[in-house]
Formats: structure tokens, sequence, C-alpha cells
């Protein structure tokens, strides 16, 4: 993961008097995972499309390798893509599906080669015994596993995946995430990946960038991402927060009793709003607490309580599961802060 | 679960009503071609056919229409109705109203309206009879347009043609490679519609005086019944035949239901 093979600058693209995207500049490295993350209508698929070449833009460039793409047609990009909707072809099977991309002329190889291609990518894929079924034989989970086998086969310089999971159920979507991982970091393509699912994103990526209106609001890994949000939107988007009034002075902010550094980005003096996570705030039974439990819920691995403070906030904090049987709804409980940081935004 | 006797017995009632009230006439049809004389049966009708110079270049000219309409439709209406659909979809309300239009113009208007261009083509260029595939590729636009724009809404074809664009494929292939094969039984439907009104047009025709197969089995009805009724079953059987050897969307194979557990 070195040198930059994706470059998007400054780029524009208006439907009427809608902004889909508003000078959207991002760098992709060689073989890096980048998760698009953003609400419905911020312009993450629109940006996608620019780069398959299915989208025109009004500014802006498209580098990919060095090379400017921006004027260049859509099957001369030699982009794989996986989309939302099924898009297996539903007259070939699931060989030919994968086969059809290296028999046109701008990937093509031999009959030989192309078979021996499909076939190891659909053992990659789990699906090497359904090379002869018909899309409509296969169920939805399978049918984007050969659509990411055809994405792949071609060789795409970048692998640009547009939800590919959201029409999946729970449970198939997790298992193909981390398959789409694994296959990813098993071949090392560059891949940009658009969804709506935080989870998703963070799961998957070696860095999430959020966007808002058209434009990045942040990029960073995962963690960074989630620990370290430089502005309200981020912070509220990706994960939970509560938010909890306090008084900021410099670069510290006093809530619940304590004083925790604020972000870079967070208001600099007088009262706010800080976003705490609920996982950064520990609840403790406690008889002379000034807090109480309205409920309580057992989540398997964690434990979520919905606390009222003195001043009447309701704050939800997360806290070891092993803790459900003693926060129970009406318990007095004691609340305090443990994070080193939280972003404040003005009232 | 199983159903009631009364149930059946009305479910078989309703198909043995709508099996008669359609086969009766072909019946019929069937009865009337194969009487000689008053008492006997025989095939001379059906032999006939053959024998009646005239009545073969009919048939060999609506074959000859077909074959045009069929190409005017694979290779001007087809791809001009997935191009709106695809690329102009706010051409789809113009365009689906230009394809109504023969519906709602009667056949003598039409004929009143194109018979001035047809008597210019008769005197400066040819007279030939298939120059009335252009007034027919106008007739079945209605149907196949219908077929055409069911079979492209009942897939997703824009993402089908926009994952074969990706993978490297130019529009032409795009269009005969997915598109094209992706809604086949439109397509399909659409020609046998089109075969069907081809070899069944009589009004235009007759009037702009061009010897076509409705033509001739009426010219022919006039000196001898049984023949023009034996021809016209034939056909029928002919259209039928089409329609029965249409492709269905589970062409390849066995309708499997095999889908895995994930």
């Amino acid at each position: 993961m070195s040198s930059v093979a994706v470059q998007l600058n400054d780029i524009a693209k208006s439907f009427g008097p809608v902004k889909a995207l508003a000078g959207l500049t991002l760098e992709i490295k060689e073989g890096e995972l980048v998760a698009l993350l953003g609400p419905s209508g911020c312009g993450k698929t629109t940006a996608l499309r620019a780069l398959a070449g299915l989208q025109d833009l009004d500014r802006g460039q498209i580098l990919v390798g060095g090379k400017d793409i921006t004027f260049q047609a859509a099957n001369h990009r030699g982009m794989g893509m996986v989309f939302q909707a099924y898009s297996l072809f539903p007259h070939m099977s699931a060989q030919e599906n994968v086969e059809y991309g290296l028999k046109l002329k701008a990937h093509k190889v031999s009959a030989e080669d192309r078979r021996k291609k499909s076939s190891e990518l659909l053992e990659l894929v789990g699906l090497s015994t359904h090379a002869g079924h018909y899309p409509h034989q296969m169920s939805g989970g399978q049918q984007q596993r050969v659509a990411l086998a055809r994405a792949l086969a071609i060789e795409p310089k970048v692998l640009l995946l547009d939800e590919p999971l959201s029409a999946l159920d729970a449970k198939v979507r997790i298992q193909l995430r981390d398959e789409i991982r694994r296959i990813q970091l098993e071949v090392g393509t560059t891949t940009l990946f658009v969804t709506h699912d935080q989870e998703e994103a963070l799961g998957i990526a070696d860095r999430v960038g959020v966007m808002r209106d058209g434009v990045l609001q942040q990029i960073a890994v995962p963690q960074e991402l989630y620990d370290r949000p430089t502005s309200a939107f981020v912070a509220e988007f990706v994960g939970l927060t509560n938010p909890i009034r306090g008084t900021v002075s410099g670069s510290t902010v006093s809530i619940l009793g304590s004083q925790i550094a604020t972000l870079p980005g967070s208001v600099t003096s007088g009262e706010g709003t800080a976003l705490v996570r609920p996982e950064s705030i520990r609840v403790e039974a406690d008889p002379s607490g000034s807090a109480k439990v309205v409920t309580s819920s057992f989540l398997g691995s964690v434990c979520r309580s919905i606390v009222d403070l003195a001043d009447g906030t309701r704050i939800t904090a997360q806290s070891a599961s092993s803790q459900a049987s003693v926060l129970r709804a009406g318990t007095s409980v004691r609340v305090t802060l443990d994070t080193p940081a939280v972003f404040v935004k003005s009232l | 679960m199983k159903r009631s006797l009364g149930q059946r017995i009305w479910r078989w009632s309703i198909l043995l009503v709508v099996t008669s009230y359609l086969a009766l006439p072909i019946v019929a049809m069937l009865d009337f071609s194969t009487k000689v004389g008053r008492s006997k049966r025989g095939l001379y009708a059906w032999k006939a056919i053959f024998s009646q110079p005239e009545l073969v270049g009919g048939i060999v000219t609506s074959l000859e229409l077909a074959a045009i309409v069929i190409a005017l439709l694979l290779f001007l209406v087809v791809p001009t109705v997935v191009w709106v659909h695809l690329k102009l979809p706010r051409l789809r309300r113009p365009l689906e109203l230009i394809c109504l239009l023969p519906l709602a113009i009667p056949g003598i208007v039409l004929v009143v309206g194109v018979s001035k261009i047809y008597m210019w083509l008769s005197i400066h260029w040819t007279e030939s009879p298939l120059t009335l595939s252009a007034v027919y590729a106008m007739l079945i636009l209605p149907y196949t347009y219908r077929s055409l724009s069911a079979a492209l809404f009942a897939v997703d074809v824009h993402t089908l043609a926009e994952a074969a664009r990706t993978l490297g494929a130019s529009t032409s292939r795009t269009l005969f490679q997915i598109v094209i094969p992706t809604i086949k039984a439109g397509v399909m439907s659409a020609l046998v519609i089109s075969i069907a009104l081809v070899l069944g047009e009589y009004t235009i025709s007759s009037l702009l005086n061009y010897k076509t197969f409705q033509v001739e089995i009426n010219l022919i009805g006039q000196n001898d019944g049984t023949i023009a009724v034996a021809v016209s079953l034939a056909s029928l059987i002919f259209v039928l035949l089409l329609l029965l050897l249409m492709p269905t969307a589970k062409r390849h194979g066995k309708a499997l239901l095999d889908v895995d557990a994930e």
C-alpha cells in the first residue's frame, strides 16, 4: 500500500438544483479498500458511478494509476463493479457470467484460459459447484458472489462495490462482508466500497470516508473515525452518541463532574453539547447516586441501559453484560465518564 | 391442500367452455374443408392448395413481407424501444403514443393516407407488393411496443447494461448480447404477433390492390369455399405452431429450485 491508485480531484455533479457532488476530493492507495459512508443522497453512489464511467461530471478530474480517465468511456476503463441490484445476466450460467468480460476485446483471453480463470474465481468465492447454475437457480448471496467473481475476472484496476450487501438478509450480509474482505486481501485489488451501513464500512475498510452533501467530511482508519471525529456530523453519524451539556474552557469540557479533553474542531469556550459514546459512560449501582436507571437491556455481549440524570437528561450507557442483573429499572446509580476526549458542538 | 369436488368441477367446466368456444370454429373449418359434395369426405381442398399458382404466389408474398417486417422489427423497432428505455426515458411517453396511433386509426383511413404514396411508388419506382412492408411495420407497432415494453419493465435491464459496459462491452454488444437476449420472451411474442398480423392482413393490401395471402384466399373463396377455408385453417395452424415453439424464460433445462442454504 504505497502509491496512489485513484485520485478524484474536486469532482462535482448536479442533477437540476440538487448537488450530488460538490467538489469531492479523494485519494485511494494501491491495494487499499476505502469505504464511502453517508446518508442517502450524500453523493457516495454518484462518486462511485463517476469513477466507473457511468456518470458524467460537471467539473473535476479522475486519475487512475496517474492517467486521466475523466472522459474515458466506461467500457474502456477496466473497472470491475458489483451492483446493489442483482446484475447477473439471466440467460448465462454462473460460469458464462464470469467468463463474459474475458470474451470481450478489452480483456480477451483464449477459451482454455477463460475456463481456467472462471473456475478459479468460482472456487475463490466458494461456488465451484454452481458453475452451471443460472441466476434464477441461485440465492441472492450466491448471485452477489458470482457478480464479485465476474468483476474480478477482468483483473480490474479498481473494484467498485455499490452497496452489494444491502439486498441480503443480516446473516448472509455479515458472511459475505467478511468474504469480500478476505478475497480483496487475497487478490490485492484497490477497492472502493459504497455503503450506508456504518458497521459494514467500519468492519471491512482500511479507511472510511464519511460524506455529506456531496463532500467528504472526514476520511480516516475506522478506529480514528470512531474515536476522534472532526465534526459533529461524523460523531453523530458514526456510532451512537449522547448529547450532554457541558462548559468548555480552552481544550477541556466539564461534564458529569469530570474534566475531559475536547477533540479538534470542538467549540473552544462557553456552553456546548458534548457527544459521548455509550461505552464511554460508566454506570455503577450506588444508593446515594443521583441518577436512575429507566430500563436495561441484556444484548448478549453487552448490557445497554437508559439512565435519567439528576438534571433530567436521558442518556444511554453500555456496560458489561454481567451488569444486566444489577442495573435494573429504578436502581439509583452513579454516572462517570471513561474517555480520553470528546467532541463538543455548539448548543 | 386438496381442492373440493365442487371446485374441481367448476374449474373443469370453465376450461371446457373456453376450449369449446375456441375449438368449435376450428373443428367446423376442418369439417367444411374435408367435405366433398354433400356426403363424401376427402382431402381434395387440402391437396388443391399447392395446385393454385396465384395462392402459392400470395403465400410467398406474405411470407416475404413477414420476413421484411421481422427484419424491421429486430433491427429498427427493438433497438429503438430499448434505446429509449435505457437512454432517453423522457421520450418513453411520446414513443408509446406514436406506437399506439395505428391502433386508433381505422385501416381504411390509413389506406386513404398512404394511397398517394403507393401510387407515386408504383409509377416511379416499383409495383412490388413488398413495399407493403412499410405499412405493415407501422401496423405492428402497437402490439410489438407493448410486448417489448412489458419485457423491459420486467427486468432491470438498466443495471444489466451497465454491468456489461463496465466489463468492457461496446454499445452494440450490450444491446445484442445482453439486453435483447434478456428480453427474448418479449421479442419472440412481438415476432409471432407480427407474423400473425402480416399473414392475416386483408384490408390494406386489398384496397391498395396487392395480391397477398388473404387477398388470394378471398378470391379463391369466391370460386371454391372449401379451398379458401382449408388455406385459412392451415395458416391458423402455422401461427399456432409458432406460438407453441416460442422459447420460454426457462429454456435452459429444468426449473431448479435447489437454492442452497447460505
